[in-house]
C-alpha cells in the first residue's frame, strides 16, 4: 500500500491557551516496499503524524459532524489535506477505518505496557479476533498466534500457556510486536521500537524488523531518535521539525546536511560526525553513512593518499 | 495531549487574586458558601454575585471561562430547578395537572436555587484556577493542623493528595495510550451495548493498574532514597504568610457575610 | 575511607535464582565507577542494596564504614547515597520543580532558609536555574532527570548513584545527564556510580566492572575493558560502534590506535599511514 499525504495539518486543544501546531503542511509519499524512518525530537509532529496513518487521529473531513468552509469574497482557502494509504482515503467520512487499521499495525512506544491478558496466546490473539468478522476456529488462531510467535524469535510451545507478565523484559516486547503482526499487517508503524533495550536487545530488535520486511510487512515505518539505527536500516528518511517536514530523502544524502541537521538540534550518525571531522582535514569521503561503507571507503581514501 | 488541559484547573496568570495566601482563599470560599446558603432573599445573592463579580474581576481569569464552568454541573442545575418548578407548593398557580404544578412562589424559588448553585460553583472553580494544586493542598495541611492534636495523619494526608495531583496527568496520558494502543489491535470503546463496552475496558483497565502500581513501587523507593520518614523532624520549604492582600480578602469575606445576614434581618426571609 | 564497600554479598528475590552472588568490591570516595552489563545481569539490584531498599540475604554491605544493613543506620546512610532511578516520570514528587527539590532536604530537617540556597545550588549545578518554578510535566526526560539528580543534591550526599537513569532518554537528554555528573564528579569531588548498558557513557569513568548473572566478571580501567571485546560480547555486550570502526580499520591495515572520540580518530586517519605499504 502507498502512503500518500499532501497539505496535513493538525493542532492539538484549539481555541485553549495550550493550543498547539502539532502538524503544518505535511506532505510525504512512502512507496510500497520500503524501509522508511522518521526522525524529529519529542514534540517535532513525528508521532502526530503517524497516528494518522491508521487513523487514530483524523482529518477533519472524515469527521461526522464536518461541514466544508466556504471562502469568503477575495479570500482563496488553503489546499485541501488529502491522506491516502493503499485504496483508503483517510479524508473521506464512508472509510472503514477498522479495515484499515487491520492492514496498517502499530507499534507504540514501550508496547509491553499495553499487555493485559492471562496467557500469552489469548494476548496475542486479540487483535486477531477484534479484526476478523466471522468467529476463528481454535486451530485457525492457534497456527496464526504460532507463526506470529515464531517470527518474532519466541517457541509457541513454550510461552504460548505463560502470563506475559512473568517474561524478561525482551520477551515481552516481542509478544506485543507478534500481537500487532499477527493480524499480516502490509504496513507496519512501530514508534521507538528499541527504546530501552540494552544494545543487544537493539540489535535483535532491528533484525526482527528486518525479518518482518518483505514477505509479512511490505512497508516498514519506523520513529527513532536514534540517527545510527536509521542510517544503517532506512531506505528513506523523513526529518520532522516544529510540525514541518523538513528534509524526506535516503540517508545517504540526508547525512551530507549533517551541520543543518545539528543546527535543527538533532543528532547525526557516528560515521556522519566521521565525515566531517575528516572533511575539516581534507579527506573527502563518499560514503552511505552505513558503517560498513565507512569503513570500506576510509580504507580506500587512505590507500589512494598514501600510493 | 490531554494532560495540558486537565492540569489541574490552574490557569496561569499574575494577579491580586494568584497572589493571595492559598488558606484565605479557602477560607474566602467557605464564607462565601455560608453567605449562599445564609442568604434567604434575593438581595443577598444579588450581593454575593457583585462580591463573586469582583473577585473575577482581580483575578485576571476570562469573565467566560468562569461562567463556562457551570457547564459541568449544568444538568444538575436544570434538574433541581425543574423538579422545584413542578414539585413546589406555593400559593400563586399558573398551572396545575395531577401532581404537578406551576407556582409563582415555585418559578421564584427555582430561579433562586440555580443562582445559588451556578454561584457555588462559579467561586470554587475560581479558586482552582488561581490556585496551583500543590498550594491548594498546602493550604488544606495548614488549616487542618489542629486536627494532629488528635493524630489525624495531616501531613500524611497532604502528601498523598499532592501525588495523587501530580500523576492525574500522567496517568490520563497513560489511559490514552494504551487506549491508542488496543485501538490499533482492533479495540471498539464506541459501539455495542452495555455489557460489550465494560469488556471492551478490561484491555485498557488492567495494564494502567498495573502501571499505576509499578509507578508507585518506583516512586515509593524514590522517597525512600531520599530519606522521607514521614513527618517527625521535617522542615517545611514554603511558609504560607499572610500579607496585606489576604486581609482585604479576609475582610471582603466577613464583610459579606455580614451583608447576608443584615439583609436577611432587615428585608426578611422572602424565599 | 571507603565510600561503599561489599563484602562477599549475596542476594535473591526469594524465586531462588541468585541476582546478586558472592560479590566483592569497593568505590573509593571521588571516585568515578562505571557498573555495566546487559538486562538482568543484576546491576540495577545493586544500586537498591548500597542504600537498604534491599537487603543482601548474606554478606556484609558498608556505606563510609557504617553497616547497611542496621536499621539505625539507614537513615545516615541515605543521607550519604542519593540514587537516581530509571524513569524520570515516577521519582518527582512534586509538581513543580523547587517543591520536588526541597522533599529530600525537608525529609532531613534542613532549616527553611538553607533548603532555598540548596535548591539554588542543585539547579545551578545540573544547569537549570531558569527552572526554578517550571512544571515537572512540561519538562524533556532529559530535564526531567537533571531535576531528579538536583533532588538528591539538596540532601548533599557525598556519592551518587545513577541506577540506569538515561536508559528511557533520547542520545541528547542521556548526553546532558552524564554532563551533569561528570562535573559533579570533576568540580565537586561527588563519588559517582553510574550503572548503565550504553558503553560509550562508561568512558568517562576511572574504572569499570562489568557484571553477568550477579557476578562481576571483568574489572579495569574503561580502556581496557573495550579492548577485550571478545570477552565483553559473550556477556552480551557490544562495543561502542566507534569501537568497532577502530578495530576494523586496524583489520583493514590502518594503524588506529583505539580511541571513542570523533575528532582523535578522524586525526589518526588523517594523519596516520597504511600499514599496506611499509
Amino acid at each position: 500500500m502507498r502512503i500518500v499525504a499532501e497539505h496535513l495539518n493538525y493542532t492539538y486543544n484549539p481555541s485553549s491557551p495550550f493550543a498547539a501546531h502539532a502538524l503544518k503542511d505535511v506532505s510525504i509519499v512512502i512507496e510500497e516496499g520500503e524501509f522508511f524512518g522518521i526522525i524529529g525530537h519529542t514534540g517535532s509532529g513525528k508521532s502526530t503524524f503517524v497516528q494518522h496513518l491508521n487513523g487514530l487521529l483524523r482529518l477533519p473531513s472524515s469527521m461526522k459532524k464536518y461541514k466544508p468552509k466556504k471562502p469568503k469574497k477575495g479570500e482563496s482557502l488553503p489546499p485541501a489535506p488529502l491522506l491516502k494509504v493503499g485504496e483508503f482515503d483517510l479524508a473521506d467520512k464512508k472509510t472503514d477505518f477498522r479495515a484499515l487499521r487491520r492492514r496498517v499495525g502499530m507499534v507504540f512506544q514501550y508496547p509491553e505496557y499495553q499487555l493485559f491478558a492471562e496467557t500469552v496466546q489469548e494476548d496475542v490473539a486479540f487483535g486477531l479476533k477484534n479484526f476478523s468478522d466471522e468467529k476463528l476456529t481454535e486451530d485457525k488462531i492457534a497456527n496464526a498466534v504460532r507463526a506470529a510467535l515464531e517470527i518474532v524469535g519466541l517457541s509457541y510451545d513454550e510461552v504460548k500457556d505463560a502470563s506475559p507478565f512473568e517474561l524478561s523484559g525482551g520477551q515481552k516486547r516481542r509478544v506485543a510486536i507478534a500481537g500487532v503482526i499477527v493480524t499480516r499487517p502490509e504496513v507496519l508503524v512501530l514508534d521507538e521500537p528499541a527504546a530501552g533495550l540494552d544494545p543487544l536487545g537493539k540489535k535483535e530488535i532491528m533484525e526482527l524488523l528486518h525479518r518482518l520486511h518483505g514477505d509479512w510487512c511490505k512497508t516498514v515505518v519506523i520513529v527513532s531518535h536514534d540517527m545510527d539505527e536509521i542510517a544503517e536500516n532506512c531506505s528513506r528518511v523523513a526529518v520532522f521539525s516544529e510540525g514541518e517536514v523538513k528534509y524526506c530523502m535516503p540517508p545517504a544524502e540526508l547525512f551530507r546536511h549533517a551541520e543543518e541537521l545539528i543546527a535543527l538540534g538533532l543528532d547525526v550518525p557516528l560515521t556522519a560526525k566521521l565525515c566531517l571531522a575528516l572533511e575539516r582535514r581534507g579527506i573527502r569521503l563518499d560514503c552511505d553513512f552505513t558503517t560498513e561503507d565507512f569503513i570500506r571507503k576510509t580504507l580506500v581514501a587512505v590507500g589512494e593518499k598514501d600510493a | 495531549m490531554l494532560k495540558d488541559v486537565s492540569f489541574g484547573q490552574f490557569y496561569p496568570a499574575e494577579s491580586f487574586a494568584h497572589r493571595l495566601d492559598p488558606r484565605l482563599k479557602i477560607l474566602f470560599l467557605i464564607a462565601f458558601i455560608t453567605a449562599t446558603f445564609l442568604a434567604k432573599n434575593f438581595y443577598g445573592l444579588v450581593l454575593c454575585a457583585a462580591v463573586l463579580v469582583l473577585a473575577v474581576l482581580f483575578s485576571g481569569i476570562p469573565v467566560g471561562k468562569v461562567v463556562r464552568s457551570v457547564k459541568g454541573v449544568l444538568f444538575l442545575v436544570i434538574f433541581t430547578a425543574l423538579l422545584n418548578v413542578f414539585f413546589y407548593q406555593g400559593a400563586t398557580v399558573y398551572w396545575s395537572w395531577w401532581i404537578l404544578r406551576i407556582t409563582k412562589e415555585g418559578l421564584l424559588f427555582s430561579a433562586f436555587l440555580a443562582l445559588r448553585l451556578a454561584l457555588l460553583v462559579m467561586c470554587s472553580s475560581l479558586l482552582t484556577y488561581t490556585t496551583t494544586p500543590v498550594a491548594l493542598t498546602d493550604g488544606i495541611e495548614s488549616l487542618l493542623t489542629p486536627l494532629k492534636w488528635i493524630r489525624f495523619p495531616v501531613h500524611e494526608l497532604a502528601l498523598i493528595m499532592s501525588i495523587a495531583l501530580r500523576f492525574i496527568p500522567i496517568l490520563i496520558d497513560e489511559t490514552e495510550r494504551i487506549m491508542n494502543a488496543q485501538k490499533a489491535r482492533g479495540a471498539d470503546f464506541e459501539t455495542g451495548g452495555l455489557v460489550k463496552r465494560v469488556r471492551a475496558v478490561v484491555p485498557v483497565l488492567i495494564p494502567l493498574l498495573l502501571s499505576a502500581f509499578r509507578r508507585a513501587e518506583e516512586l515509593g523507593d524514590a522517597m525512600d532514597a531520599r530519606c522521607y520518614m514521614g513527618s517527625k523532624n521535617r522542615t517545611k520549604y514554603k511558609k504560607l504568610r499572610f500579607g496585606w492582600r489576604d486581609l482585604v480578602a479576609f475582610l471582603t469575606g466577613a464583610a459579606l457575610v455580614t451583608g447576608v445576614v443584615l439583609l436577611r434581618v432587615f428585608v426578611g426571609a422572602t424565599i | 575511607m571507603d565510600a561503599i564497600r561489599f563484602e562477599d554479598v549475596s542476594f535473591s528475590y526469594g524465586s531462588g535464582a541468585f541476582a546478586i552472588r558472592n560479590l566483592n568490591f569497593s568505590v573509593r570516595e571521588g571516585e568515578f565507577v562505571a557498573v555495566l552489563g546487559h538486562n538482568g545481569s543484576g546491576k540495577s539490584t545493586l544500586a537498591r542494596l548500597c542504600n537498604g531498599l534491599l537487603v543482601a540475604d548474606d554478606g556484609k554491605i558498608s556505606v563510609f564504614g557504617k553497616s547497611v544493613s542496621e536499621k539505625d543506620n539507614l537513615f545516615e546512610v541515605r543521607k550519604e547515597v542519593g540514587i537516581v532511578f530509571q524513569n524520570p516520570d515516577n521519582q518527582t514528587v512534586a509538581s513543580i520543580v523547587e517543591d520536588d527539590i526541597a522533599f529530600g532536604a525537608e525529609n532531613i530537617g534542613v532549616p527553611r532558609e538553607e533548603i532555598g540556597e540548596r535548591i539554588s545550588f542543585a539547579l545551578k549545578a545540573v544547569g537549570m536555574e531558569g527552572y526554578r518554578n517550571a512544571l515537572c510535566a512540561r519538562l524533556s526526560g532529559g530535564q526531567k532527570q537533571r531535576v531528579a539528580i538536583a533532588g538528591v543534591l539538596a540532601v548533599r550526599p557525598k556519592v551518587m548513584i545513577l541506577d540506569e537513569s538515561t536508559a528511557m532518554l533520547d542520545p541528547r537528554g542521556r548526553k546532558e545527564v552524564v554532563d551533569v555528573v561528570t562535573r559533579l564528579n570533576r568540580e565537586e569531588g561527588m563519588t559517582v556510580v553510574l550503572i548503565t548498558h550504553f558503553m560509550e557513557e562508561a568512558l568517562r569513568a576511572d574504572r569499570a566492572i562489568v557484571m553477568n548473572k550477579g557476578e562481576i566478571v571483568m574489572r579495569g580501567t574503561p580502556e581496557d575493558i573495550f579492548e577485550r571485546h571478545e570477552e565483553l560480547q559473550t556477556y552480551n555486550l557490544t562495543l561502542p560502534r566507534i569501537g568497532y570502526i577502530c578495530r576494523k580499520l586496524r583489520e583493514g591495515g590502518l594503524n588506529v590506535a583505539d580511541t571513542l572520540d570523533e575528532e582523535k580518530l578522524a586525526e589518526e586517519i588523517a594523519s596516520c599511514g597504511s600499514l599496506r605499504n611499509i
